[in-house]
Protein backbone atom coordinates (compact mmCIF):
# COMPACT_ATOMS: atom_id res chain seq x y z
CA UNK A 1 0.00 0.00 0.00
CA UNK A 2 2.86 2.37 0.88
CA UNK A 3 4.46 1.47 -2.43
CA UNK A 4 1.03 2.36 -4.12
CA UNK A 5 0.65 5.76 -2.63
CA UNK A 6 4.44 6.89 -3.26
CA UNK A 7 3.67 5.76 -7.23
CA UNK A 8 0.86 8.04 -7.16
CA UNK A 9 2.66 11.08 -5.93
CA UNK A 10 5.48 10.26 -8.48
CA UNK A 11 2.93 10.20 -10.91
CA UNK A 12 1.68 14.05 -10.44
CA UNK A 13 4.84 15.23 -9.35
CA UNK A 14 7.36 14.80 -12.42
CA UNK A 15 4.08 15.86 -14.60
CA UNK A 16 4.15 18.89 -12.30
CA UNK A 17 8.17 19.06 -13.21
CA UNK A 18 7.78 18.52 -16.83
CA UNK A 19 5.16 21.01 -17.47
CA UNK A 20 6.91 23.93 -15.65
CA UNK A 21 10.21 22.76 -17.53
CA UNK A 22 8.38 22.64 -21.10
CA UNK A 23 6.81 25.92 -19.89
CA UNK A 24 9.99 27.98 -19.51
CA UNK A 25 11.77 26.35 -22.85
CA UNK A 26 13.22 23.52 -20.67
CA UNK A 27 15.65 26.23 -19.42
CA UNK A 28 17.00 25.44 -16.07
CA UNK A 29 14.73 28.24 -14.15
CA UNK A 30 12.06 25.05 -14.59
CA UNK A 31 14.06 22.91 -12.48
CA UNK A 32 15.27 26.25 -9.82
CA UNK A 33 11.43 26.92 -9.25
CA UNK A 34 10.51 23.33 -8.76
CA UNK A 35 13.37 22.83 -6.47
CA UNK A 36 12.71 26.11 -4.39
CA UNK A 37 8.64 25.52 -3.93
CA UNK A 38 9.10 21.52 -3.65
CA UNK A 39 11.39 22.08 -0.96
CA UNK A 40 9.03 24.86 0.55
CA UNK A 41 6.20 22.43 0.37
CA UNK A 42 7.39 19.28 2.06
CA UNK A 43 8.78 21.57 4.52
CA UNK A 44 4.95 22.69 5.97
CA UNK A 45 4.11 18.53 5.28
CA UNK A 46 6.89 17.67 7.11
CA UNK A 47 5.97 19.99 10.18
CA UNK A 48 2.47 18.45 9.95
CA UNK A 49 3.50 15.33 9.69
CA UNK A 50 5.55 15.68 12.44
CA UNK A 51 3.33 16.87 14.52
CA UNK A 52 0.44 14.33 13.39
CA UNK A 53 -1.56 16.53 12.06
CA UNK A 54 -1.52 14.54 8.24
CA UNK A 55 -1.36 10.62 8.24
CA UNK A 56 1.32 8.78 7.37
CA UNK A 57 -0.85 7.67 4.00
CA UNK A 58 -1.20 11.75 3.34
CA UNK A 59 2.64 12.05 3.99
CA UNK A 60 3.84 8.45 1.92
CA UNK A 61 1.47 10.30 -1.12
CA UNK A 62 2.21 14.03 -0.80
CA UNK A 63 5.41 13.99 1.12
CA UNK A 64 7.90 11.16 -0.49
CA UNK A 65 5.71 10.73 -3.78
CA UNK A 66 4.70 14.20 -5.00
CA UNK A 67 7.50 16.61 -3.50
CA UNK A 68 10.01 13.84 -3.97
CA UNK A 69 9.61 13.50 -7.80
CA UNK A 70 8.18 16.98 -8.40
CA UNK A 71 11.74 18.21 -7.27
CA UNK A 72 15.44 16.72 -8.51
CA UNK A 73 18.85 16.84 -8.00
CA UNK A 74 19.99 14.78 -11.17
CA UNK A 75 18.58 17.31 -13.45
CA UNK A 76 19.94 20.27 -11.18
CA UNK A 77 23.35 18.71 -11.52
CA UNK A 78 23.90 17.92 -14.84
CA UNK A 79 22.48 21.65 -15.91
CA UNK A 80 25.54 22.60 -13.46
CA UNK A 81 27.73 20.75 -15.83
CA UNK A 82 26.22 21.89 -18.66
CA UNK A 83 26.92 25.13 -17.65
CA UNK A 84 30.13 24.39 -16.28
CA UNK A 85 31.46 22.45 -19.98
CA UNK A 86 30.26 25.71 -21.46
CA UNK A 87 32.37 27.79 -19.39
CA UNK A 88 29.55 29.60 -18.14
CA UNK A 89 31.00 29.32 -14.67
CA UNK A 90 29.36 32.44 -13.28
CA UNK A 91 26.11 31.10 -14.54
CA UNK A 92 26.45 27.72 -12.94
CA UNK A 93 27.80 29.19 -9.34
CA UNK A 94 24.50 31.52 -9.12
CA UNK A 95 22.48 28.39 -9.69
CA UNK A 96 24.45 26.25 -7.42
CA UNK A 97 24.35 28.83 -4.63
CA UNK A 98 20.70 30.14 -5.18
CA UNK A 99 19.23 26.68 -5.58
CA UNK A 100 21.20 25.41 -2.37
CA UNK A 101 21.06 28.41 0.18
CA UNK A 102 17.84 29.55 -0.76
CA UNK A 103 15.83 25.88 -0.47
CA UNK A 104 17.46 25.93 2.68
CA UNK A 105 17.09 28.98 4.32
CA UNK A 106 13.25 29.08 3.46
CA UNK A 107 12.86 25.22 4.47
CA UNK A 108 14.79 26.29 7.74
CA UNK A 109 12.29 29.68 8.40
CA UNK A 110 9.70 27.77 7.77
CA UNK A 111 10.75 24.92 10.36
CA UNK A 112 11.54 27.51 12.78
CA UNK A 113 8.69 29.25 12.60
CA UNK A 114 6.83 26.75 12.95
CA UNK A 115 8.04 25.83 16.28
CA UNK A 116 10.26 22.69 15.30
CA UNK B 1 3.45 18.75 -24.39
CA UNK B 2 1.37 15.99 -26.21
CA UNK B 3 -1.10 13.94 -24.08
CA UNK B 4 1.27 10.80 -24.48
CA UNK B 5 4.48 12.51 -23.76
CA UNK B 6 3.10 13.06 -20.20
CA UNK B 7 1.52 10.12 -19.21
CA UNK B 8 4.50 8.60 -20.16
CA UNK B 9 6.80 11.11 -18.07
CA UNK B 10 4.27 10.35 -14.87
CA UNK B 11 4.37 6.80 -15.44
CA UNK B 12 8.67 7.40 -15.36
CA UNK B 13 8.09 9.24 -12.26
CA UNK B 14 5.64 6.02 -10.37
CA UNK B 15 9.27 3.91 -10.92
CA UNK B 16 11.89 6.73 -10.25
CA UNK B 17 10.00 7.34 -6.74
CA UNK B 18 9.24 3.51 -5.71
CA UNK B 19 12.49 2.90 -6.02
CA UNK B 20 13.81 6.00 -3.93
CA UNK B 21 11.36 4.77 -1.04
CA UNK B 22 12.67 1.42 -1.77
CA UNK B 23 16.51 2.64 -0.62
CA UNK B 24 15.21 4.68 2.29
CA UNK B 25 13.29 1.23 3.47
CA UNK B 26 16.47 -0.76 2.78
CA UNK B 27 18.46 1.39 4.99
CA UNK B 28 18.45 0.13 8.11
CA UNK B 29 16.92 2.63 10.87
CA UNK B 30 20.03 3.29 13.45
CA UNK B 31 21.69 4.53 10.19
CA UNK B 32 19.67 7.03 9.77
CA UNK B 33 20.74 9.92 11.44
CA UNK B 34 22.70 10.46 8.55
CA UNK B 35 20.51 10.37 5.29
CA UNK B 36 22.26 7.98 3.55
CA UNK B 37 19.58 6.93 1.47
CA UNK B 38 18.78 10.31 -0.57
CA UNK B 39 22.45 10.67 -0.88
CA UNK B 40 22.72 7.12 -2.55
CA UNK B 41 19.57 8.15 -4.77
CA UNK B 42 21.22 11.63 -5.96
CA UNK B 43 24.70 10.33 -6.47
CA UNK B 44 23.40 7.29 -8.83
CA UNK B 45 20.88 9.76 -10.42
CA UNK B 46 23.49 11.64 -11.00
CA UNK B 47 25.72 9.35 -12.78
CA UNK B 48 23.19 8.00 -15.25
CA UNK B 49 20.91 11.00 -16.16
CA UNK B 50 24.60 12.54 -17.21
CA UNK B 51 24.96 9.49 -19.15
CA UNK B 52 21.92 8.57 -21.27
CA UNK B 53 21.45 12.58 -21.86
CA UNK B 54 24.99 12.77 -23.32
CA UNK B 55 24.93 9.39 -24.92
CA UNK B 56 22.54 9.97 -28.59
CA UNK B 57 22.58 6.63 -29.61
CA UNK B 58 19.91 5.88 -26.42
CA UNK B 59 17.96 8.58 -27.62
CA UNK B 60 17.68 6.97 -31.28
CA UNK B 61 17.27 3.68 -30.18
CA UNK B 62 13.94 3.90 -27.75
CA UNK B 63 12.31 7.43 -29.45
CA UNK B 64 11.34 10.39 -28.03
CA UNK B 65 8.97 9.39 -25.71
CA UNK B 66 10.82 6.58 -23.95
CA UNK B 67 13.57 9.05 -23.47
CA UNK B 68 11.64 11.57 -21.80
CA UNK B 69 9.95 9.35 -19.45
CA UNK B 70 13.56 7.61 -18.54
CA UNK B 71 15.41 11.01 -18.27
CA UNK B 72 12.64 13.60 -16.71
CA UNK B 73 10.57 10.77 -15.37
CA UNK B 74 12.64 8.22 -14.16
CA UNK B 75 15.64 9.18 -13.03
CA UNK B 76 14.44 13.14 -12.57
CA UNK B 77 12.09 11.57 -9.69
CA UNK B 78 14.52 9.06 -8.47
CA UNK B 79 16.61 11.89 -7.01
CA UNK B 80 14.88 14.89 -5.09
CA UNK B 81 16.22 18.04 -4.34
CA UNK B 82 12.87 18.66 -1.54
CA UNK B 83 14.42 16.04 0.74
CA UNK B 84 17.66 16.73 0.76
CA UNK B 85 16.90 20.67 1.90
CA UNK B 86 14.60 19.07 4.41
CA UNK B 87 16.88 16.59 5.79
CA UNK B 88 20.21 19.48 6.02
CA UNK B 89 17.74 21.43 8.09
CA UNK B 90 16.80 18.26 10.59
CA UNK B 91 20.43 16.83 10.40
CA UNK B 92 21.87 21.21 11.20
CA UNK B 93 19.32 21.15 14.58
CA UNK B 94 20.98 18.47 16.11
CA UNK B 95 24.52 18.27 14.68
CA UNK B 96 25.94 21.36 12.59
CA UNK B 97 29.16 19.30 11.14
CA UNK B 98 27.30 16.54 9.89
CA UNK B 99 24.76 18.92 8.23
CA UNK B 100 27.30 20.37 6.53
CA UNK B 101 29.17 17.62 5.52
CA UNK B 102 25.44 16.58 4.17
CA UNK B 103 25.24 19.16 1.96
CA UNK B 104 28.61 18.94 0.44
CA UNK B 105 28.73 15.20 -0.34
CA UNK B 106 25.92 15.52 -2.28
CA UNK B 107 26.75 18.79 -3.91
CA UNK B 108 30.59 17.87 -4.35
CA UNK B 109 29.58 14.19 -5.07
CA UNK B 110 26.19 15.26 -7.51
CA UNK B 111 28.17 17.28 -9.55
CA UNK B 112 31.57 14.99 -9.73
CA UNK B 113 29.12 12.16 -10.91
CA UNK B 114 27.40 13.75 -13.26
CA UNK B 115 30.90 15.09 -14.54
CA UNK B 116 31.46 11.53 -14.73
CA UNK B 117 28.39 10.43 -16.71
CA UNK B 118 28.80 13.23 -18.94
CA UNK B 119 32.62 11.82 -19.63
CA UNK B 120 32.32 8.40 -20.05
CA UNK B 121 29.39 9.25 -22.57
CA UNK B 122 31.86 11.30 -24.65
CA UNK B 123 34.88 8.73 -24.52
CA UNK B 124 32.32 6.02 -25.83
CA UNK B 125 30.87 8.51 -28.25
CA UNK B 126 34.24 8.95 -29.75
CA UNK B 127 35.03 5.83 -29.71
CA UNK B 128 32.27 4.50 -31.46
CA UNK B 129 32.42 7.95 -34.34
Amino acid sequence: MSFLLVAIGGFWGSIARYSISVKTNKHFIGTWVANITGSMILAFLFHFYLIGAISNALWLLAGVGFCGAYTTFSTFGNETIQLVTAKNYKKAISYVVSSVVLSITVVGLILTLLGN
Amino acid sequence: MNAKTIVAVGLGGTIGAISRYGIALAIPLEKATFPYATLIANLIGCLLLSYVLNRSVIKEKIGNTTFTALTTGVIGSFTTFSTFAVETVTLFQTNIILSSIYVFSNMLGGLLFCFLGYKVASIQRRATV
